[in-house]
């Protein structure tokens, strides 16, 4: 059977490789400094949902991004992987946002995407490694969860059966469409861009980025619709501006530290063979080992 | 009412570590606050579950027995949880951020409209003020934890919604018997008035558990790796040494992420918390986050060719060089000196 799928997916900061610099005197986080990308898991998601596409002859996937308007980065990624087309959920009064608030925005874009079978996003994002936005987001859908998911293993009579990869085990678990999934970092890494994909979507906009594009470009976005990045707004996705950002969220920030620890005394040994037989010596004689 | 709840993890009739972990601290925030330490077994054959928990200090066990409680499922154990706060009005709701807490928490804040923190690291009672709205609350849920990839730490609060819900890792917490007489009150609730036939929408085909292969949380010595080790046929000599010296192996992030160690090696703010009196850490930087997971260790002995790396400032002792090099080094002069 054909699919409509959605992926959800959000660019951020990789904070894996934080560098010195990522931190600023005052114990800010220096955002400058961080590379902004496609969270890792939500590209596991995106290849699973590709897979069940290319399983599936006639199944669609879109993709679905909340963020600033440099966020419509991540539906290119997606449009070069095999995506069908995206949609950029940006506005002001989505700042200061926590899950809660996220998930009721991301809830309401949904049901304004025309219909869908699947809903499919990463575990967690990098930046806040929650877990928390896939769940609440069925909830406020009222859709069943199969969280954790390592591999879809097909859909079948309106079924979709996928295995799960928890802490200490692993799990097969089926349920009815439409469904919401969160797919794991030991999930297939997601497939490189496609060149002919990439030829064709290269030029794909928002409407905020074509006004800053040069006036030929606008001819071609209006030959070619599926360079149109349509963008919304709280207003388009009917959302209550209370339930959204910071005034909806029942989270509150109290207070931001940066992290110092205790530096030691230490002692400083070289891999000489007699420092480290008498490092040795030291630890059994305190009992520490043997 | 009001009184602070906690959702028990139950596996082969045996109640999580990660479980009694929070009804220790839950216990200890029951006093400070002065209310009930209420806690939440659902699954089926749940009857040794009071023998297991009233030790901790619970007051009231609430028991959902049914065989389809178990295996876990979301929507059941949501449904349960949503309508039981509905009745019970919890001012704080705490459960392990484990593969089930972490399904679960987000589903059931969301129905109930109600802040969640995860990963927390610290809870503690506290009051603040809302400036804008010339508002001082008082006894208040402050959730800490590690944000950012653990460059900062949050405080989290909830001022108006509850429960007031966090979930926090196995290990973070210190597991401890609060009075081996403690007697509590149990309740056998009727699962029909919780959930709805609907609810069972999602079916367990089949479960292979396996019994953790590592058991780093409580090992007193821990041999772990990093990135820095450079391959996963380096991090064998971590097991070398390891088993020599009777140690676990344990891995950072970058280590997990990059193939070197299973998952269930990490150590870490998204792995495990250790404190052993003996940490080995070789071929690691010190990334926030994984100090964060280690620091409380007694002996720290860091092994790394960069002089320079943060992991330095925590260890007692800094080695530096390759540990490939100082690893058979350690290796041969402890079998030297002991019999």
């Amino acid at each position: 059977m054909s699919l409509k799928i959605i992926v959800l997916a959000k660019q951020v900061p990789d904070t894996r490789n934080v560098g010195k610099d990522a931190m600023k005197a005052d114990g800010t986080v220096n955002r400058a400094a961080l590379p902004a990308i496609f969270n890792p898991e939500d590209l596991n998601a995106l290849e699973q949902a590709l897979r069940l596409k290319d399983a599936n002859p006639g199944s669609t996937v879109t993709i679905l991004t909340m963020g600033p308007g440099r966020a419509a980065e991540i539906i290119r990624e997606g449009l070069y992987r095999g995506a069908d087309n995206g949609y950029l959920l940006t506005d002001r009064a989505f700042a200061g946002a926590d899950t809660l608030a996220t998930s009721y925005a991301i809830s309401m874009a949904i049901r304004k995407i025309d219909g869908y079978d699947l809903i499919v996003c990463g575990r967690q994002a990098i930046d806040g490694d929650t877990a928390q936005v896939g769940p609440q987001v069925a909830e406020k859908l009222k859709l069943p969860q199969i969280t954790y998911v390592e591999e879809i293993l097909g859909v079948e009579n309106g079924k979709i059966k996928a295995k799960r990869r928890l802490e200490r085990g692993v799990e097969t678990v089926e349920g009815p469409l439409p469904m919401l999934l969160t797919v794991n970092g030991t999930a297939p890494d997601c497939r490189p861009r496609n060149a002919k994909f990439v030829q064709k979507y290269k030029h794909a906009k928002t409407v905020t980025e074509k006004q800053e594009a040069d006036a030929d470009y606008t001819d071609l976005c209006n030959s070619r619709p599926y360079l149109n990045l349509p963008e919304w707004s709280v207003a388009d996705v009917n959302a209550d501006v209370k339930a959204c950002g910071l005034s909806g969220s029942p989270t509150k920030v109290k207070k931001i530290e940066s992290v110092i620890f205790q530096a030691k005394e230490s002692k400083t040994l070289t891999p000489a063979d007699d420092e480290i037989e008498s490092l040795m010596k030291e630890l059994i004689a305190n009992h520490t080992i043997g | 009412m009001n009184n602070l709840f906690v959702y028990c993890e139950i596996e082969d009739g045996i109640v999580a570590d990660v479980s009694l972990e929070l009804l220790t601290k839950g216990r200890s925030l029951a006093n400070q606050l002065g209310c009930r330490l209420e806690a939440i077994a659902i699954g089926s054959g749940l009857q040794g579950i009071g023998a297991q928990v009233f030790p901790y200090g619970v007051d009231v066990l609430h028991l959902f027995d049914d065989a389809r409680l178990y295996p876990y499922t979301s929507l059941p154990h949501t449904s349960i949880l949503v309508n039981l706060f509905k009745e019970e009005k919890p001012q704080i709701a705490l459960m392990g951020a484990t593969s089930i807490g972490r399904d679960l928490g987000p589903r059931v804040s969301s129905a109930l409209t109600s802040g969640l923190t995860a990963d927390c690291t610290s809870l503690e009672i506290g009051s603040h003020e809302e400036k804008k709205e010339n508002k001082v609350y008082e006894n208040l849920l402050y959730q800490i934890r590690p944000a950012f990839g653990g460059n900062i730490v949050a405080t989290i609060v909830n001022p108006e919604c509850r429960p007031q819900m966090a979930t926090v890792r196995e290990g973070v917490m210190k597991k401890e018997i609060y009075d081996a007489n403690y007697k509590g009150q149990t309740v056998q609730h009727e699962v029909a008035g919780y959930v709805s036939n609907t609810d069972f929408a999602i079916t367990v085909i089949d479960r292979q558990m396996e019994k953790s292969k590592s058991n780093i949380k409580g090992a007193p010595i821990i041999v772990a790796g990093g990135y820095g080790m450079g391959s996963k046929e380096n991090f064998q000599l971590l097991f070398d040494l390891a088993s020599v010296i009777g140690a676990e192996v344990g891995a950072s992030r970058a280590a997990v992420d990059a193939g070197f160690a299973e998952h269930e090696r990490q150590i870490g703010q998204t792995g495990v918390t250790v404190r052993p009196k003996l940490y080995i850490a070789c071929g690691i930087s010190g990334q926030i986050q994984h100090i964060a997971g280690m620091q409380e260790s007694s002996l720290i002995i860091a092994i790394n060719n960069d002089p320079n790396a943060p992991i330095n400032t925590i260890a007692d002792y800094v080695i530096t060089g390759e540990a490939e090099e100082v690893i058979p080094k350690m290796i041969k002069y402890y079998k030297k000196n002991t019999k």
